[in-house]
């Protein structure tokens, strides 16, 4: 096996165009685990860990840019503030120890329906930042992912970064597992209230072959909501709401849970995080993450 | 011969602490660094790498095994079959059913087919595809229930489906009560998940033997089956304890320890093997699946007037321990109660499962789950408060067991749940991170109802039902750098229980020596027995305090002899008479003297179960727990968290008070994820989750704060008033947060562990 190291953006993308089948490695929380267990043999490792710009966040365009590598305890602790839900997200991924490896970017090139981060960046409309020696594309990240365990990608191409506007309004993310900590989603949900935009975003995680957002749930609640003069939500509001999410769904039974134990803790969950994100609209302020 | 390098290790010896206090570990410190040395570390000069190839099906027969591929493969050294099985190709700890090698058929998905030694385990790896091994690929049977009566299914032995079959009939079998109350209970494949996997280095020795380095938990058992299986005496087969992560009864059976050695004396050359935490799940034998069917009837008051149950353990493709899972669920499956009258019949059986055999709490696990149950179901119909229910009809010393048995000893049952009832409740949880679903953030308190649950169970120590249980210690005592030490030798594994702290406690109490040297566990000396069934501190506590005491009388003659003084205690360096005065200093006394003596012990004799009726003094000694918990569970999603788990224990006499409480912490959190997590799920007899990403083991968020209630009420039968640990906590944990679970819930909820499938009805 082939191990590359390169030391800028620039070689990196030419190592990967030259080498197309490098697989990419930066905090290893998932590609390491695929080598360990023999389920993959790539033909050579580019590791990212000496490109600085991957591992930066800051403000482009009005937007925070987080750099690919960027570890989850770095999100949890830094962007808490602008990026609420997806440091929420990030606080329930592995332990302490993978937090301080495990980044977006990895989550995003594995594309595993199971995802933490996922629901948060569908919920908040994120944008891939993809780069390759032809030049750089943004892909929306509900058209990033393309089936089970794929996206987007070129075979030339590496994630370089996603770009995240700063929330405007409340977010929350929840997600369903068997034990109380270090476990992998069951089902996953993530809500960001957009007030500017007069309109609710929303992610499902472990739901179906792709993290995917609940469309017409987000186009019901839309017409729901008052956001000119904010009240409290009916019940019947709430359940609708989360039954939309539930339908928006496509689980399957495996060794984590039932096809319908999924549907049904979607459907709770979708309720009690648009509540609590309505609540705090309606004045709660906001919570604090982590 | 030259021994492996990282083991074994050289352990503190200048701690100091006797009986009854709790002096450090001497592993503690390199544990806590991360330098002490597992088995997994061991390395060798020149050594090579085995692996094992195993079968995919549960259930095929082997037309032909092809190699040649395998062994052309570069760097790889030898590969070897049933074929080169040196001795009988068949082992076992009770039945000699298990191949070391299958043969001409498999009957579990993991079994060995094939073994491989190369230059890196990762070249092992490959080869291992180049085998080819054709399958005809055959139905597995896979119900406990159908395997033990229906005649039509393959017969996987030579005598059918049926491992052991008991029946224990006590009083009036066809007793009739005021208020009857039974249920159908199930029980999951737990697994003993200890964190080192299975590892061994063998080296080929000049005598033509062989030298195994190993993590075990027995390692006579291993010594005599290995030498069978290699077809030599058992003297040139010789174990080294090494660093062992973890046991819980899994380490029981063998696994890598023919197979290393084959090829070690195939190739002569060392050979490693070290399975990875998936091959682990196929590596070892899992608790036995358990469904029982429960008829408990009471009069009015609550006065237990009978029990009935029908019982049935899936051993899977092996026998390994499931004749003692039968002889321990049947005879203690009424539980720590007076039950007058019973008919109990369990049976044990073969299926293409995978195999199950010893795990912390045998046999007791699962009826304890049924009839705590079923404690809780009574206390409904009755109306009645469950503790009290449970105190009501709590055994004591002179009660008598199902089986006949007279209970000699203290058995304060009805203290032990007092206890955790009178404890203070927790408040409501107000911590976000402390609800159910903990760090997810899935409820901020909507849908969480909170419930009580009670456990109490009775457990036998040591072993049973007329085996000769004992175990052996050698004490060498001498002046070295003009220090009296001691250096205590057994073969008793420590399995992280903490066994290697209480032989030195006990020798520097009964030799009054500060420095006590631990010899590496090995089989130049007797046999100690299993680190299992909660019986080292009382065997080898009891053997390495018979040879002190041995030693002691060869110090007490040497003091006559030199001052014509009787000396009758040995006490701070100080040979000592009756009348506290001090006869001679020991190291003056002992000069060059070496005083070396071995002993042995073995518990009081117990008997075997009548085959017909089940009568019998089965068991030396019982222990008992009681747990209770207080969970939240969101009745929404199913989630659960236990809030508090509290314990009260009878141990006797605690030799080491923090160790103690450290076995009833760890067997809780066991017990608890029984209870709502820990399951190896088996579809069609195929493993659906060999890994820690999906099977489960509570972490810190899932195991609550303790109160933990030790009572010390000796019994006077063993040494220093000891009745075991390890056990009892285990299994009185999961009926404790199963019955919780079912408070808040209102849910019957009968089969464990409790998913949030279960509790939301999807």
């Amino acid at each position: 096996m082939d191990f590359f190291r390169p030391d800028s953006l620039a070689e990196a993308l030419a190592a990967k165009a030259e080498h197309a089948d490098a697989v990419p490695i930066a905090g290893g929380t998932d590609v390491m685990v695929e080598l360990n267990f023999d389920h993959r043999r790539p033909a050579a490792l580019l590791d990212l860990g000496r490109i600085v710009e991957l591992h930066e966040h800051g403000r482009q365009d009005g937007k925070v840019r987080i750099g690919a590598a960027v570890p989850y305890a770095r999100i949890i602790d830094e962007l808490g503030r602008e990026l609420p839900g997806l440091a929420m997200a990030a606080r329930t991924v592995g332990s302490p120890q993978i937090r301080n490896r495990g980044s977006v970017g990895g989550n995003l090139g594995a594309a595993s329906p199971a995802g933490d981060s996922h629901p948060a960046l569908l919920a908040a409309n994120a944008e891939v930042e993809i780069a390759s020696i032809r030049g750089t594309r943004m892909v929306p990240v509900k058209d990033f992912y393309t089936g089970v365990k794929r996206n987007v990608l070129a075979p030339d191409e590496l994630i370089t970064a996603v770009h995240i506007a700063p929330a405007t309004g409340a977010q929350q993310f929840s997600k369903v597992g068997t034990r109380n900590a270090m476990v992998i989603a069951v089902c996953a949900f993530g809500l960001a209230l957009h007030p500017d935009q007069k309109r609710v975003g929303t992610g499902l995680g472990s739901a179906a072959p792709t993290p995917r957002p609940a469309t017409k749930a987000e186009e019901f609640i839309a017409t729901e909501l008052d956001w000119e003069s904010p009240k409290p939500l009916a019940d019947s509001v709430l359940r609708r709401f989360g039954a939309l999410v539930a339908e928006a769904a496509s689980p399957i039974d495996d060794v984590r849970g039932s096809a319908a134990y999924r549907r049904h803790a979607l459907a709770v969950l979708a309720r009690r995080t648009l509540g609590w994100a309505w609540s705090e609209h309606l004045g709660g302020g906001r919570r604090a993450c982590a | 011969m030259s021994a492996p390098a990282r083991s074994p290790q050289v352990l503190d010896d200048k701690i100091s602490g006797g009986i009854g206090a709790s002096p450090q570990r001497p592993d503690g410190t390199l544990k806590v660094r991360g330098e002490f040395a597992y088995a997994s570390d061991l390395w060798h000069e020149n050594m090579v790498w085995g692996a094992t190839l195993r079968s995919p099906h549960p259930h095929a027969g082997i037309r032909s095994i092809g190699i040649a591929k395998a062994l052309a493969y570069p760097g790889v050294h030898a590969v070897l079959t049933h074929a080169d099985v040196p001795g009988e190709n068949a082992y076992g700890l009770k039945h000699q059913d298990t191949p070391v090698l299958a043969e001409d058929r498999v009957r579990y998905q993991g079994e060995p087919v094939a073994l491989v030694a190369a230059d890196h385990p990762e070249i092992a790896r490959q080869a291992l595809k180049l085998i080819e091994v054709d399958y005809e690929v055959w139905e597995p049977v896979t119900d406990m229930e159908r395997a033990a009566h229906d005649e039509t299914l393959p017969r996987l032995h030579e005598n059918g489906n049926v491992v052991r079959h008991q029946r224990i009939v006590k009083g009036d079998p066809d007793a009739r009560a005021d208020v009857v109350v039974s249920g159908v209970y199930e029980l999951g494949m737990q697994d003993q998940a200890f964190l080192g996997p299975e590892a061994g280095l063998a080296v080929p020795a000049e005598d033509g033997g062989v030298d195994l380095y190993l993590a075990t938990q027995w390692l006579h058992v291993d010594q005599k089956q290995t030498a069978h299986a290699l077809g030599l005496p058992v003297e040139k087969v010789r174990l080294t304890l090494s660093g062992v992560g973890g046991a819980f009864g899994g380490r029981e059976d063998l696994s890598m320890q023919v197979h290393s050695c084959m090829l070690a004396l195939h190739l002569g050359r060392p050979v490693k093997m070290s399975y990875n935490r998936e091959e682990s799940f196929f590596g070892h034998v899992h608790r036995h699946p358990a469904r029982m069917y429960y008829e408990h009837g009471a009069t009015k008051d609550g006065d237990l007037v009978y029990v009935k149950a029908r019982m049935y353990f899936d051993g899977g493709a092996y026998a390994s321990k499931t004749p003692v899972v039968v002889g321990n669920g049947t005879t203690l499956s009424v539980g720590p109660y007076n039950v007058p009258n019973a008919h109990i019949e369990g049976w044990g059986v073969y299926s293409n499962n995978p195999t199950c055999g010893a795990m912390r709490g045998l046999g007791a696990v699962q009826p304890t789950y049924a009839y705590e149950s079923q404690m809780d179901k009574l206390a409904t119909a009755l109306g009645m408060d469950p503790a009290e229910l449970r105190i009501r009809n709590a055994m004591s010393e002179g009660s008598t067991t199902v089986t006949g048995q007279v209970v000699d000893f203290p058995a304060p049952v009805a203290e032990l749940v007092r206890r955790v009832r009178d404890m203070p409740l927790p408040p409501p949880n107000t911590d976000e991170l402390g609800f159910p679903g903990g760090a997810a953030n899935t409820t901020h308190g909507e849908g969480v109802v909170r419930g009580i649950g009670y456990g109490v169970t009775i457990k036998n120590i040591a072993y049973a039902e007329g085996l000769d249980d004992y175990s052996t210690a050698r004490v060498r005592l001498q002046v070295i750098g003009g220090e009296p030490t001691a250096l205590v030798h057994t073969a008793a594994a420590e399995v992280g229980q903490g066994l290697v702290t209480v032989q030195q406690q006990i020798a520097r109490s009964e030799l009054g020596v500060e420095r006590i040297t631990l010899h590496t566990s090995d089989t130049s000396v007797g046999d100690a027995g299993s680190s299992s069934a909660s019986r080292q501190t009382y065997l080898t506590g009891g053997a390495v305090r018979n040879a002190c005491l041995a030693v002691a009388e060869r110090v007490y003659a040497l003091a006559a002899e030199r001052f014509g003084v009787e000396a009758t205690n040995l006490s701070g360096g100080k040979v000592v008479a009756a009348d506290g005065a001090v006869v001679a200093d020991l190291a003056e006394l002992l000069g060059e003297d070496v005083i070396e003596e071995t002993r042995e012990y073995h518990h009081r004799k117990t008997y075997p179960l009548d085959p017909e009726t089940g009568q019998g003094n089965a068991h030396v000694q019982y222990g008992f727990s009681a747990h209770r918990a207080v969970v939240d569970v969101d009745t929404e999603l199913g989630l659960v968290k236990v809030v508090q788990l509290d314990c009260a224990q009878d141990v006797g006499k605690a030799i080491n008070p923090d160790a103690v409480l450290g076995q009833i912490h760890g067997g809780s959190a066991q017990g608890l994820g029984l209870a709502v997590m820990e399951e190896i799920q088996v579809t069609d007899g195929v493993v659906r989750n060999p890994s820690f990403t999906d099977y489960l083991i509570p972490t810190i968020l899932d195991m609550p704060p303790m109160r933990v209630d030790i009572l010390e009420r000796p019994d006077p039968h063993a040494p220093y008033g000891v009745r075991g640990v390890g056990e009892p906590p285990t299994i009185s944990a999961t009926p404790a947060v199963a019955n919780a679970i079912r408070a808040a819930t209102g849910l019957e909820l009968p089969r464990v562990p409790i998913k949030p499938e279960h509790l939301t009805g999807t």
